[in-house]
């Protein structure tokens, strides 16, 4: 094993500007992690080994003309989500809809990456067009959890959580919907951010549920998710609902953490602490408490009443949109035919049927089932009332009681590969305290906190009020600081 | 609310899906178990509130009507499953 892929993006920026390695260095060292631990872990889809080294060469030159005001992120690897398009490579969704699709163009996030300078060493696994949280859904096989490879990374963006987690990449993207960044962060002992809604384009991102996808960073610590956030928000015209809203330089700011919290509300809502939810989890977040009250932080109760429906309106809201935007598979204009149709219904039919996951074909049947005709009110439209009340929750809590959200991320840690997946409804209570966050589009970061009794990696979630992510990741950077959970030192390193 | 596999054949036909029996019998049971779980916010008064679509309540985002350069046809043709004489072909659809 390379040394260079234990750095974090800073010290890796560091040893570009001095001298001391390359970025074509850092990409072989990442290519060849990534080769001898693929079969393994199964993170990557696509390893772009040639367009990697060909970036790298390029970011090489562009550091030594440009040095210190290069881009940040000038000869950085990063591995991409599939859900993401990118231009000239294999994008599939890990759908066989999909298998061996090769998008026109990049996805704006994408892009930004690109044109800061980032390397993208491959393409990760996940479960098919994101739903799903273990990764059991992807068409292509399981990820597996380097904490323990029988258990589950999370999901969805698994590969790209693991990529991060077992140093084949120091930073990735993923797309998190109803939990999908921040789940597979807290499975596999990293930072994870899912933006408020908006803050970053959605442009090129296969659509899932649009009033819900957002893109975000993975990293080992705080600062390296921050400056990969910044670099990919901001309004773009090419996504209508990406707002404008300055993009701060998120690392600046966090870095002006002066060792207290003084004068900050946490507000630790008392409907996330339930039933089932597991003791060892419950106990690390408390302790998790006490650190932000050493830190001068006060820790208040809050109510958010309509936590409990938030799942329900979850499944409604998102498997609606979902067989909307799915329609789009229809073996027309690319993915997979079905080469055998005599007519096109036939040819619609078969491509879809043989194209979609069991999963996927699940959820676009709810969707058109709850937006039929004498039903779209009872579900739908209600469902989008009682999201109304879900972000009312919110909003009163941070009027009246406090700046900050501090909840668990998942009421367990990994679950062991196919113990959830004969009932797809158990599946989904597990994202019980990562929805609610996403149905109110506002932003969530998931920061390790500690490890269970069985070794495995605990998430804290730290919810802030909309566009707050300057603080929120403020406050996510003083808890790494304090304890050093998430300098990748102490639990975030598997290799 | 049980859900009928007449019902969930009529769905999957209007979604363009087809079941096979053991499939529908496996559908017909998980979505009537996610239907009777989401059947509790029937209980939640709603009475007069207002639906959220977007969460930042923006509605409409226009632009200029201009006609701007999109994809190449060279590019698109390369993905699509079949392309002739600058068209997507399907099987015949009239007889």
């Amino acid at each position: 094993m390379n040394e260079l892929i234990k750095l974090s993006v800073l010290e890796m920026r560091d040893g570009l500007l001095t001298g001391n390695f390359s970025s074509v260095d850092l990409a072989k060292a990442h290519l060849e992690e990534i080769k001898a631990t693929n079969s393994t872990y199964n993170s990557f889809l696509t390893v772009t080994e040639e367009l990697a080294l060909s970036q790298a060469a390029a970011a090489d030159v562009k550091l030594s003309l440009q040095k210190s005001n290069s881009p940040i992120l000038t000869g950085i690897p990063v591995a991409i989500k599939d859900q993401l398009v990118t231009e000239g490579v294999k994008t599939t969704c890990a759908s066989k809809i999909l298998k061996g699709f090769i998008p026109p163009y990049n996805c704006t996030a994408v892009k930004k990456l690109l044109d800061d300078g980032a390397v993208i060493v491959g393409k990760t696994n996940q479960d098919e067009f994101a739903m799903g949280s273990s990764s059991e859904n992807s068409a292509f096989g399981v990820v597996r959890n380097p904490w323990d490879i029988e258990s589950v990374p999370g999901g969805s963006s698994s590969g790209s959580a693991v990529a991060v987690a077992a140093g084949q990449a120091p930073l990735s993207l993923g797309t998190d919907t109803g939990g999908s960044i921040r789940q597979p962060a807290s499975f596999t002992g990293i930072v994870g951010v899912k933006p408020t809604y908006g803050r970053v384009s959605r442009y090129g991102a296969v659509a899932f549920a649009s009033s819900l996808d957002q893109i975000g960073p993975f990293g080992r610590c705080v600062e390296d998710a921050a400056l990969c956030l910044r670099a990919i928000a901001g309004k773009d015209k090419r996504d209508s609902t990406s707002m404008e809203v300055p993009v701060h330089d998120y690392l600046h700011e966090i870095k002006k953490f002066d060792g207290h919290l003084k004068g900050l509300r946490i507000g630790l809502p008392k409907e996330y602490f339930i039933p089932g939810m597991d003791k060892e989890v419950e106990d690390s977040i408390r302790q998790s408490l006490k650190t932000y009250e050493k830190l001068g932080a006060e820790i208040v109760e809050i109510s958010l009443p309509h936590t409990e429906y938030a799942i329900a309106v979850y499944y409604i809201v998102a498997c609606a949109e979902a067989s909307s935007n799915l329609a789009r598979y229809d073996g027309v204009r690319y993915g997979y035919r079905y080469p055998e149709a005599q007519t096109l219904s036939e040819m619609y039919e078969k491509s879809r049927s043989l194209g979609f996951g069991a999963e996927v074909k699940r959820r676009i049947i709810l969707g058109t089932y709850v937006l039929s005709a004498g039903y779209y009110d009872a579900y739908y439209k209600k469902a989008q009332q009682v999201r109304t009340l879900v972000i009312n929750d919110f909003k009163a809590a941070f009027v009246n009681n406090c700046d900050v959200i501090a909840t668990p991320v998942s009421p367990t840690t990994a679950f062991k590969i196919g113990e959830k997946t004969a009932d797809p409804l158990q599946m989904y209570l597990g994202d019980v305290f990562t929805v609610p966050c996403s149905l109110a589009g506002l932003p969530g970061v998931s920061i390790p906190c500690g490890l269970d009794s069985k070794n495995l990696p605990i998430g804290l979630q730290l919810i802030g009020k909309p566009f707050s992510e300057n603080a929120l990741l403020k406050v996510a950077y003083s808890f790494g600081k304090e304890t050093k959970f998430d300098t990748s030192k102490v639990i975030g390193r598997r290799f | 609310m049980a859900i009928t596999e007449e019902t969930v054949k009529k769905v999957a036909k209007l979604s363009c899906l087809e079941l096979n029996e053991e499939e529908l019998h496996k559908m017909k049971q998980q979505i009537s178990d996610i239907l009777d779980y989401v059947e509790q916010l029937s209980k939640i008064p709603t009475e007069g509130v207002k639906p959220t679509s977007h969460v930042h309540g923006v509605t409409n985002a226009f632009r200029d009507d201009v006609v701007k350069e999109s994809l190449p046809v060279e590019k698109v043709q390369k993905i699509a499953p079949d392309f002739r004489s600058g068209s997507f072909c399907v099987p015949k659809i009239i007889g």
